[in-house]
């Protein structure tokens, strides 16, 4: 595994990769998230499966996501996590923020073109 | 808000849930599951699929571990865990936990107790509108300091100065109101009209009483307190403009005060008219009957308001020589005059309570110091496994925290019983003089004060055990049966320790010791009178019926007689002002064939019924009684008291002597016909002035008080004498009916020494037990520290009495040091409270002596029980045990 390639999951970026995965797949269990996460960054993420369930649990604290035990695909039992309505509104909300900060990080990284 | 949903959440996970940590598990094995399907079908054998799938994963347990941290606190999930070892380990040494727990809750029941009651006291402002502005004015005189106001003063007091927004004068009264059962004596107050305004005072119903409302020919109106206008007129609205008559004279009801309303001076009145100058005594410059109350204007000090009105005091006294020679001005804050008596007692109060509590947590550091001892080996185990110095620590004080969470909770609600319990003891009497009691109870100011108590017993007991932790090296911790430089620290520290307690309950024996001795000779003092048998009644005539003096002499007689005549009376009479009411009204008076300068002579004035002195028991020491041919139609006769004898007449004869008053008006000149012993006139702690009686009938008043001298029980004889009185015209009215025994128990005097005896007394008794037990435990445990090194001296041959010297010594060392360091500090401690002293001295030798005597007496017992066990060791024995 070329880890040197792979990005370690940035501690606060977690929540919104969550919660963006969430929206996107609708009710999904824990494994299934981390799959997926890994999936979407073209694999480039290096994601310690374990760091995922206390981001889900703080996540459910705050009342964005709830769980409930279902069965998977596969026919497994797995706890399966859905958005709230506080949970789409943080996501929109983050998801923003985090445009934001990217456009501006962007111009400052980029002033050749920019000129 | 996001946060406080977490936090809640986190904190409500710290309750244990065994369901909460079967899901986490389940989670974990399904996402496992899952994961291992996948690897299987990426060509796995099943074992490697696992493998990789939990190296994915980052170890199951971590993830468990920092799953557990997010669900809960950790910071407060070690404290639940402290906290449960804490519990445990008090559980198994429950001795130890009982006594430390009850010391300190003793200390702060005590302490916060007492302090509720200083709090009530001394530091809640005054029920008044910016109190701190408020402030008592008076007159003084050099004889008495200060004293009253007189109305002509006031009116110039209050023109001409600058430093009050405003100042208005009171005065008590009594009325006679006419009720269905006939006339009744209803207590009152003469205020000036601004009164109320100037206390911010604004009555709940009707009005206030108007500017010029108090200026002659204005209608007169008066104010019900709320009590009155509850139990006279049941809270009727209608009352406003009704007529009131008081003493025959009509009075309109214009307002009714709040009922959270209380003047110290006079808590009980029921009817508060206003003030209009008087004839008589208020026409006078000289006739002193008023106290001012004002409120300084802003920015102005007390200071300033005193040196103000003393200059005002200057100029009338020069303009006005005769009447005003001698009297100064005093201005003071209103509390101070209100409650400045006292202060003493209750800071003594408080003193007491806190040396009690320095005691208890002297104790309890001790009981501590000595279980860290014994804790050594668990302390470096712990060390060992890898417990840090912090986590250590933090043991200890989570320790502290629950011992004094358990003593403060007892302590706290046992506090508030005690509080009850001493509320309860106050006569009514005295809580109708103590208004502000009415509000005590666990207030913000009290559960500061115990929290601030706790905190303190929280810092101590976790730094106590912690020194010893400084201490402990973990090699040497575990070495079995060392001796470590923790000995060495705990004959240094806690040895020490007993000195303090032993030298604080000297303080505390010593100063209750003082205070049994002076109530004693309070108790004692030579009245002047036989106080048993002896019942006091006050008499009151309507004014008009009895209008001249005359008829109010012919009254007086026949009361006099009638009561007299009862079964049960031996003897009665009357006088003006009853023993034990206080110096004061006095009289001016200058001696006939001596220089005058113009300064005024001062003495008490009483006008008593030829009977008084006989029926109080008083001795005659020269001269006669009056008799009833002492009437107006003869010259004027006077006796004085021993006191005004010896001041007035030093080596002379004063029988046949001549005084008058001031100006010599032939019509005051009195010749002194009797000189009697000094009948007990002030407080039981208060010399009596010079006095001089005059004979009723040649002064006469439309009020007396009534002394009966009873063959048997006076109490039960009330009534009678009550209907005898009223049998001869039921508009007399009677008030105050007491026995002198109650007059003297119930005196604040009387009360105030007592309850400080008593209190304290419990107090030093506590402190003796705490610090005895506290010797007992020093030496025992030294004892059991000794065993090897005493087993040693037997085997080379110690007889068993030098043992007990060996042991006895070193407690007699303790013993010894801690009295006299107590006799040291006590001495001192008692010329701080040496105004509630009464004919003791603070270095009372026999009090010092007996105290010290208990002391030591109580440190040989306590310190006998170890050393007896000492003296038993068996030599053989002690040397094998370690």
């Amino acid at each position: 595994m070329g880890a040197k390639d792979r990005a370690d999951v940035w501690q606060g970026t977690l929540a919104l990769m969550v919660l963006k995965t969430i929206e996107a797949m609708g009710s999904l269990h824990g494994y299934g998230i981390a799959r997926r996460i890994e999936q979407t960054s073209g694999d480039v993420l290096e994601l310690n499966y374990g760091t995922l369930y206390p981001a889900l649990l703080k996540l459910e604290q705050e009342g964005a996501i709830a769980a409930e035990w279902g069965v998977s695909e596969n026919n497994r039992k797995a706890k399966f996590y859905s958005l709230t309505r506080a949970g789409r509104k943080q996501l929109a909300r983050e998801a923003k923020n985090w445009e934001q900060t990217t456009a501006i990080l962007a111009r400052f990284l980029a002033p050749d073109e920019a000129v | 808000m996001r946060w406080v949903r977490v936090l809640l959440r986190r904190v409500a996970g710290i309750v244990p849930s065994g369901r909460r940590e079967l899901e986490m598990r389940a989670e974990i094995e399904s996402h496992l599951v899952m994961h291992i399907d996948d690897n299987v079908r990426a060509g796995m054998d099943a074992r490697e699929a696992r493998r990789q799938a939990i190296l994915k994963l980052g170890g199951v347990e971590m993830t468990k571990q920092a799953y557990r941290e997010q669900s809960t606190l950790p910071f407060l999930e070690t404290l639940m865990q402290d906290l449960r070892f804490a519990a445990r380990q008090l559980r198994r040494s429950p001795g130890f936990a009982v006594t430390a727990v009850a010391m300190l809750a003793l200390g702060m029941a005590a302490s916060v107790a007492i302090f509720a009651f200083v709090d009530a006291a001394l530091i809640q402002p005054l029920p008044y509108r910016q109190p701190t502005q408020l402030v008592d004015v008076t007159e003084t005189i050099a004889m008495m300091g200060r004293a009253n106001l007189s109305y002509m003063d006031y009116v110039d007091w209050k023109r001409d100065n600058k430093v009050f927004s405003s100042f208005a004068a009171y005065t008590g009264t009594g009325a006679l109101l006419p009720t269905d059962k006939g006339s009744e004596v209803v207590t009152g107050m003469r205020v000036t009209d601004g009164f109320f305004r100037t206390l911010g005072v604004v009555p709940v119903v009707g009005r206030d009483f108007y500017a010029g409302e108090d200026q002659p020919g204005a209608a007169k109106s008066v104010i019900l307190s709320y009590p009155a206008w509850q139990r006279r007129y049941a809270g009727s609205r209608d009352v406003i403009g009704k007529t009131v008559e008081l003493s025959g004279v009509p009075m309109t009801i214009v307002g009714v005060l709040p009922e959270s309303f209380q003047f110290i001076r006079r808590n009980n009145a029921e009817f508060w008219e206003v003030l209009q100058q008087s004839k008589g005594c208020e026409d006078r410059r000289s006739c002193h009957n008023l106290i001012g109350v004002a409120r300084v204007k802003d920015g102005v000090t007390v200071a300033a308001a005193q040196a103000e009105m003393e200059t005002i005091a200057d100029r009338l006294e020069g303009q006005y020589p005769d009447s005003n020679r001698g009297q100064k001005a005093s201005v003071i804050p209103l509390s101070e005059a209100f409650i400045g008596d006292m202060r003493p007692i209750l800071l003594t109060l408080l003193g007491g309570a806190g040396l009690l509590l320095l005691i208890a947590c002297v104790n309890v550091s001790s009981l501590l110091l000595v279980r860290s001892e014994s804790r050594r080996r668990e302390i470096a185990v712990r060390g060992a496994l890898g417990a840090s110095r912090g986590r250590l620590s933090r043991q200890f004080i989570t320790e502290a925290l629950l011992l004094v969470g358990a003593g403060s909770v007892i302590g706290l609600v046992a506090a508030l019983g005690a509080m009850k319990l001493l509320l309860h003891l106050l006569s009514k009497d005295m809580l109708v003089r103590m208004p502000y009691l009415n509000g005590l109870g666990a207030n913000l100011h009290v559960m500061l004060f115990a929290g601030g108590v706790a905190l303190m017993a929280a810092v101590v007991f976790s730094v106590t055990p912690m020194l010893r932790l400084a201490g402990v090296n973990v090699r040497e911790g575990l070495a079995e049966g060392s001796r470590g430089s923790a000995g060495v620290l705990w004959r240094r520290l806690g040895s020490h320790l007993v000195v303090v307690e032993l030298a604080i309950a000297v303080v505390l024996l010593v100063g209750a010791g003082l205070l049994a001795k002076s109530f004693y000779k309070l108790l004692n003092v030579e009245m002047g009178f036989v106080p048993d048998h002896l019942a006091t009644i006050s008499v009151a005539m309507p004014d008009l019926q009895y209008a001249d003096g005359v008829k109010q002499t012919a009254l007086m007689k026949r009361v006099v007689d009638e009561v007299s005549a009862q079964p049960g009376v031996k003897a009665a009479g009357t006088t003006s002002v009853l023993p034990l009411s206080g110096n004061g009204n006095t009289d001016w008076i200058r001696f006939v064939g001596r220089p005058y300068d113009g300064k005024h002579i001062e003495v008490n004035e009483r006008e008593v019924s030829p009977g008084f002195f006989a029926a109080l028991g008083t001795r005659l020491l020269r001269g006669r009684h009056f008799n009833d041919a002492d009437d107006v139609s003869k010259p004027k006769v006077v006796m004085v008291n021993e006191a005004f004898a010896k001041k007035y007449y030093p080596g002379e004869d004063p029988i046949g002597k001549v005084f008058g008053g001031t100006g010599l008006d032939p019509k005051t000149l009195r010749t002194i016909v009797g000189v009697v012993e000094d009948v007990r006139e002030a407080s039981l702690d208060t010399e009596t002035w010079a006095t001089e009686y005059e004979p009723f009938a040649q002064s006469p008043d439309s009020y007396f008080s009534l002394v009966v001298r009873t063959s048997q029980d006076e109490t039960g004889m009330m009534p009678s004498i009550v209907a005898a009185i009223h049998r001869i015209d039921p508009a007399l009215g009677t008030a105050d009916e007491a026995t002198m025994g109650a007059r003297i128990n119930d005196s604040e005097t009387a009360y105030l020494h007592r309850s400080s005896a008593w209190l304290v007394g419990g107090f030093a008794v506590l402190a003796l037990v705490l610090s005895v037990v506290g010797l007992y435990g020093v030496i025992a445990y030294s004892v059991s520290q000794r065993t090897r090194e005493i087993g040693v001296r037997m085997a080379l041959g110690a007889q068993r009495g030098s043992v007990y010297g060996l042991i006895l010594r070193e407690a007699g060392w303790l013993a010894g040091w801690g009295i006299v360091a107590g006799l040291g500090c006590a001495v001192g401690a008692a010329m701080l409270m040496r105004s509630l002293l009464f004919g003791t001295a603070a270095w009372d030798v026999g009090t010092l002596g007996s105290v010290a005597t208990v002391l030591g007496v109580s440190a040989m017992v306590a310190s006998y029980l170890p050393a007896r066990r000492a003296a038993m060791v068996n030599p053989v024995e002690a040397l094998r045990a370690e």
